[in-house]
């Protein structure tokens, strides 16, 4: 249980952490540590070096730029979780980010580490692409805009090169008249989920549903748009009837993964619980939430 | 190849010479003989093994202590007076709340944390800020129930 010997550079800007990650392609950058250092105690994980990100100023602000929240890749979940900014633009995010962990993890843990890490059941990714997020990377060619969508190849498989860093995610702001929801089933708090489920709506005047976005995780190896429910949630108003219909449009194919204790069907079981939970809580959410 | 540190535990300046892939964790205790820091599992999920770093607890385990250049450690030793209990410590004896006592450290931590920002916690933030520590003898009923009291004593209802 102690890890491979390695060795360790904390560069003081990103192109030097982009330089000595060029270097040795078996170096990898470290951020909060809390799934990579797991992974390394447990020698899953043999980096050459690690190149560490937390002494780089300026990779942890959360600011307002136009409608978009932008948010460097190193600020830690419990910051992101306790930010009013935040929650006034992005409560998707607050809401999932209680799920996240534990309060020590999260104090560690940063959103830039657990979107570049693409575990299939973590939360963030499938709020990422509830978001419809962009990710800000950076290698030694300069920079990159790679949307949530084109982000995840595959478990703990992303689009990042080899040799590129992730330094900022950016998300439309919350429009006025959205709605949004986020659900999971673990076995215990703050582990990671067996169904997470994510839900993005916008409604126009008349409260019907303008544009949706409805995400699992946990089902597959990266997190899932379920199109068939967004579609019959489209242009319909919030009620019982149409939330039915919506659930029982999952597709089933769309659940892929199966372990011992939780099979396909239970997982599609429970995927239709969440979301119809979900649904609910939209619909009887205000819009005059201020904060 | 070992790297020099500088950091403080328990107010204490120090100087060492470190291993990159040593662990606070493991620092604490093989180089400091600070053994009162728990290590559980090892990857994160027992919590046996919190400290405080920078004013958060965090996992030691999961941070190696070559990371920790010029910060302020606190360890179960430095939250515990010289001699006797703190007043958390003296309700986890009257509640009961340890048996074997594998995990106390931590929980000691993740409370004594939780007190430092709120001296009158409800039953939900206690249960939240021990959320990431695992107990296998107490049912953690009775270490819910002294944080209570304690939360009771400074005011809280």
């Amino acid at each position: 249980m102690k890890p491979a010997p390695f060795k360790y550079f904390a560069p003081a800007n990103i192109a030097q952490a982009i330089e000595m990650l060029a270097a040795d392609d078996q170096a990898r950058p470290i951020a909060g540590g809390q799934s990579l250092v797991p992974m390394m105690n447990l020698r899953l994980a043999r980096p050459s070096a690690l190149i560490d990100l937390n002494r780089i100023p300026g990779l942890s602000d959360i600011r307002e730029t136009g409608e978009v929240l932008c948010i460097g890749s190193m600020t830690r979940q419990a910051t992101l979780l306790r930010s009013p900014l935040v929650r006034r633009l992005a409560p998707l995010m607050t809401d999932a980010l209680a799920f996240v962990g534990h309060p020590p993890t999260r104090a560690r843990g940063t959103i830039g580490g657990s979107i570049a890490n693409a575990d299939p059941a973590a939360e963030l990714p499938v709020v990422m692409l509830a978001l419809d997020a962009d990710f800000v990377v950076r290698g030694s060619t300069g920079e990159r805009v790679i949307p949530a969508r084109d982000f995840s190849r595959g478990m703990f498989e992303t689009s990042i090169r080899e040799g590129e860093i992730l330094t900022e995610i950016r998300v439309p702001s919350r429009q006025p008249l959205a709605r949004h929801a986020f659900l999971e089933l673990a076995r215990r708090h703050g582990d990671f989920a067996i169904v997470s489920v994510g839900v993005n709506l916008t409604l126009n005047v008349d409260g019907k549903c303008e544009k949706a976005r409805v995400v699992l995780g946990g089902v597959g190896p990266v997190p899932v748009r379920c199109a068939a429910v967004e579609a019959m949630l489209q242009n319909q108003p919030l009620n019982q009837v149409n939330f039915r219909a919506a659930t029982d449009a999952i597709d089933p194919g769309m659940i892929e993964f199966e372990s011992r204790g939780a099979s396909r069907d239970y997982r599609l079981h429970v995927a239709r619980v969440l979301l119809q939970r979900a649904l609910e809580s939209t619909s009887r959410s205000t819009d005059a939430k201020s904060v | 190849m070992k790297q020099s540190l500088k950091f403080s535990v328990n107010g204490r300046p120090l100087e060492l010479n470190v291993e990159p892939r040593q662990t606070l964790a493991d620092c604490l205790r093989v180089e400091l003989g600070l053994t009162g820091t728990h290590l559980g599992c090892e990857h994160g999920v027992c919590g046996a093994c919190t400290v405080m770093v920078d004013g958060d607890a965090v996992r030691s385990c999961l941070m190696f202590a070559v990371q920790l250049e010029g910060a302020q450690v606190v360890t179960i030793e430095g939250v515990s007076p010289p001699s006797g209990l703190s007043p958390l410590q003296q309700k986890m004896r009257e509640y009961h709340a340890l048996q074997c006592g594998f995990c106390t450290p931590g929980m000691v931590v993740a409370l004594h944390h939780l007190f430092m920002g709120n001296a009158t916690p409800d039953e939900a933030e206690i249960c939240e800020a021990i959320s990431g520590n695992i107990c296998r003898c107490t049912g953690y009923q009775p270490i819910i129930a002294a944080a209570l009291a304690l939360s009771r004593e400074n005011g809280g209802a």
